[in-house]
């Protein structure tokens, strides 16, 4: 089996390092699991419930350019009483 | 128009709702990371095992509260873009910007920081962790900075053009913003107030460990330490909501007039320390606008003007347009009557600018662009029809800050008092009676704190923008039905998920008490995350 020579860097480099980092964090979590999984269904809830079904963008959806957007909100605002 | 007032009142309520919401963690986070900062930094000077396990309970306590807030922020944005997107597009990137800052501060200081805190214990050498836990304190303050940037701007708008072309404020002055002595006064008070919360939360969760006669060492020590911390935050947010106090009066003097119900203003003004409000009470009419007052001679002058004989507008006196002077002559300011016309005018003008640009023609382009100009300062006033439009809810605006302030007073005299009792009376901390006001002290903080933002926001009625766009020219052109249906989403979601939040908290502090006296080592070695 071929050795690694001894100027080529290993495979714990910093990128390396932090995932492990972070992974053996997660692994020895436990009251952190649990705050992670609603952590997680509230990320879900929020970005592809609320944001997706709920929340558009109303200038970005309902116009294709800024010049657009732009003459919406001027009218909206000159006809809003 | 009735269905636009139900579309701004859900509005309304919906993000007064996730704000207060997302205001529930944040206070708890600036204050607790400090809190256990200090700690941290006396176990790297002492090296006690004591210290550690200390540090990594309130540790503990700081991850809960802070996975319990994440993304409860994020939900603002979207509304911006949904529910209020007259507003988002108008104020362009001088909103954008920090709230941008903020998101990425948020997510990569802290989630770095953060994730060292909890688990590089045993893998990054002490004095790299003790600065993990410090920089986790300075990004939660320093996103909280961007934050309070665009609020302020809110209140008191600055460094900035309007481009009538883009319909957007421009932002032309970027240290006008964030240097703008309203953000940095509201930076310093939101995170001043946090410190208090938190070290009230600190003394709260210490009695109820008293109380069960359990881990006695790790609560009194626990006490000292955030005793200290409420005690300086609650000097320093005296300070910085004083410099607050001073901006309201120089840029929103209405809103400092509805916080104490004055209708009539005048030199040498008292300020209500304790009062009832007489509901019946007109603008226009000559009733007392108090049923019951206990006032403080000079203390509104002194406050608003840091001069006890400073005059202090009130309601009429800012409607009518009248100021006395030092020397104690009644001049005249602008009338709110002519700022109506002002504003009416900056509408005219931008639709002259409307119709040169869509004629293509550039000479009137520039005639109407520089009317606009002249009277943009008053562009949010064009869109009322009387004077009674400006002024904001006196009693929601006048109970919230006197309740932000009674408790605040009481909640110093509590810090006081249980540093005081820590150090010289420690006896004092087996009574029950302390104990369960301190317990009690945690909902009365929470509640202040909250005060504070109703008095803030409430408190900028009739506007979104001071001046240049009322709250109810901000909303996109959705069903009242849609942001209704959201509303109560919203409710029931994040109820939900703040009561399995809670439980998770309660559950780990429940156990903990229940925890008989145990050796350090083994107590560190058994710190759950």
């Amino acid at each position: 089996m071929k050795e690694n020579h001894p100027d080529i860097p290993t495979m714990t480099s910093l990128p390396m390092r932090v995932f492990r980092f972070y992974r053996d964090g997660f692994r020895s979590m436990t009251i952190g699991r649990r705050l992670w999984l609603l952590i997680l269904i509230k990320l879900f809830i929020i970005f592809f419930i609320f944001k997706i079904f709920f929340f558009p963008d109303i200038l970005r959806r309902d116009y294709d350019n800024d010049r657009d957007r732009a003459a919406a909100v001027r009218s909206s605002l000159l006809d809003r009483r | 128009m009735n269905d636009l007032m139900s579309v701004v009142d859900w509005s309304r309520a919906q993000f007064a709702l996730t704000a207060m919401y997302h205001w529930l963690f944040v206070p708890l986070t600036l204050g607790l990371s400090v809190i256990v900062g200090i700690m941290e930094t006396i176990y790297f000077k002492t090296r006690s095992e004591k210290w550690l396990v200390i540090t990594k309970f309130w540790m503990t306590l700081f991850g809960i509260n802070f996975a319990m807030g994440v993304a409860t922020g994020i939900i603002l944005e979207f509304e911006f873009g949904t529910n209020w997107s007259n507003y988002s597009w108008f104020v362009g990137d001088i909103f954008g910007a920090p709230l941008a800052i903020e998101g990425l501060l948020a997510f990569f200081m802290e989630a770095t920081f953060v994730a060292i805190m909890f688990f590089g214990w045993k893998k990054v050498s002490p004095g790299f962790h003790l600065a993990s836990t410090w920089l986790t304190a300075l990004g939660a303050s320093i996103s909280a900075l961007w934050i309070l940037v665009a609020n302020a701007w809110m209140q008191y708008p600055v460094g900035m053009e309007f481009d009538p072309a883009q319909m957007r404020n421009v932002m032309d002055d970027f240290w006008a913003v964030a240097f703008s002595p309203v953000a940095i006064h509201k930076f310093l008070h939101a995170v001043f107030d946090g410190w208090v919360l938190a070290a009230v939360f600190v003394i709260g969760v210490s009695a109820w460990f008293l109380l069960k006669n359990t881990r006695r060492d790790l609560a009194l020590k626990s006490i000292k330490v955030s005793g200290w911390v409420g005690i300086v935050g609650m000097i320093l947010t005296l300070w910085s909501g004083d410099g607050s106090a001073v901006d309201v009066a120089r840029v929103q003097p209405m809103k400092l007039a509805a916080m104490e119900g004055l209708y009539d203003g005048g030199r040498d003004q008292e300020i209500v320390g304790i009062g009832i409000l007489d509901p019946s009470k007109e603008r226009t009419d000559d009733k007392d606008p108090y049923l019951f007052k206990i006032a403080i001679p000079y203390g509104l002058s002194f406050l608003a003007t840091h001069d006890i004989h400073g005059f202090v507008p009130g309601i009429n006196d800012l409607i009518d347009g009248r100021e006395i002077t030092a020397d104690g002559d009644t001049v005249k300011t602008v009338s709110y009557a002519e700022r109506i016309a002002m504003g009416k005018q900056a509408h005219e003008a931008l639709r002259a600018f409307d119709r040169a640009m869509t004629a293509g023609d550039e000479e009137a382009m520039e005639s109407a662009r520089a009317d606009l100009k002249a009277s943009y300062p008053y562009f949010g006033y064009g869109y009322l029809d009387s004077v009674d439009e400006a002024v904001p809810p006196v009693g929601m605006t006048f109970y919230s800050f006197h309740i932000m302030v009674i408790f605040g007073g009481y909640l110093f005299l509590f810090l006081i008092l249980a540093v005081y009792a820590v150090y010289r009376r420690p006896l004092w901390w087996n009574h029950k009676s302390l104990l369960w006001t301190s317990i009690l002290s945690v909902a009365v903080v929470w509640i202040c704190s909250q005060a504070g933002w109703v008095t803030a926001e409430v408190g900028r009625q009739p506007w979104i923008i001071e001046g240049l766009m009322p709250t109810r020219a901000a909303v996109s052109a959705v069903s009242t039905g849609s942001v209704q249906l959201t509303f109560w989403m919203f409710a029931v979601v994040f109820t939900c998920l703040l009561a399995a939040e809670a439980v998770i908290m309660i559950r780990f502090i429940g156990k903990e008490s229940n925890t008989t006296d145990i050796d350090d080592k083994q107590a560190v070695d058994n710190t759950e995350y």
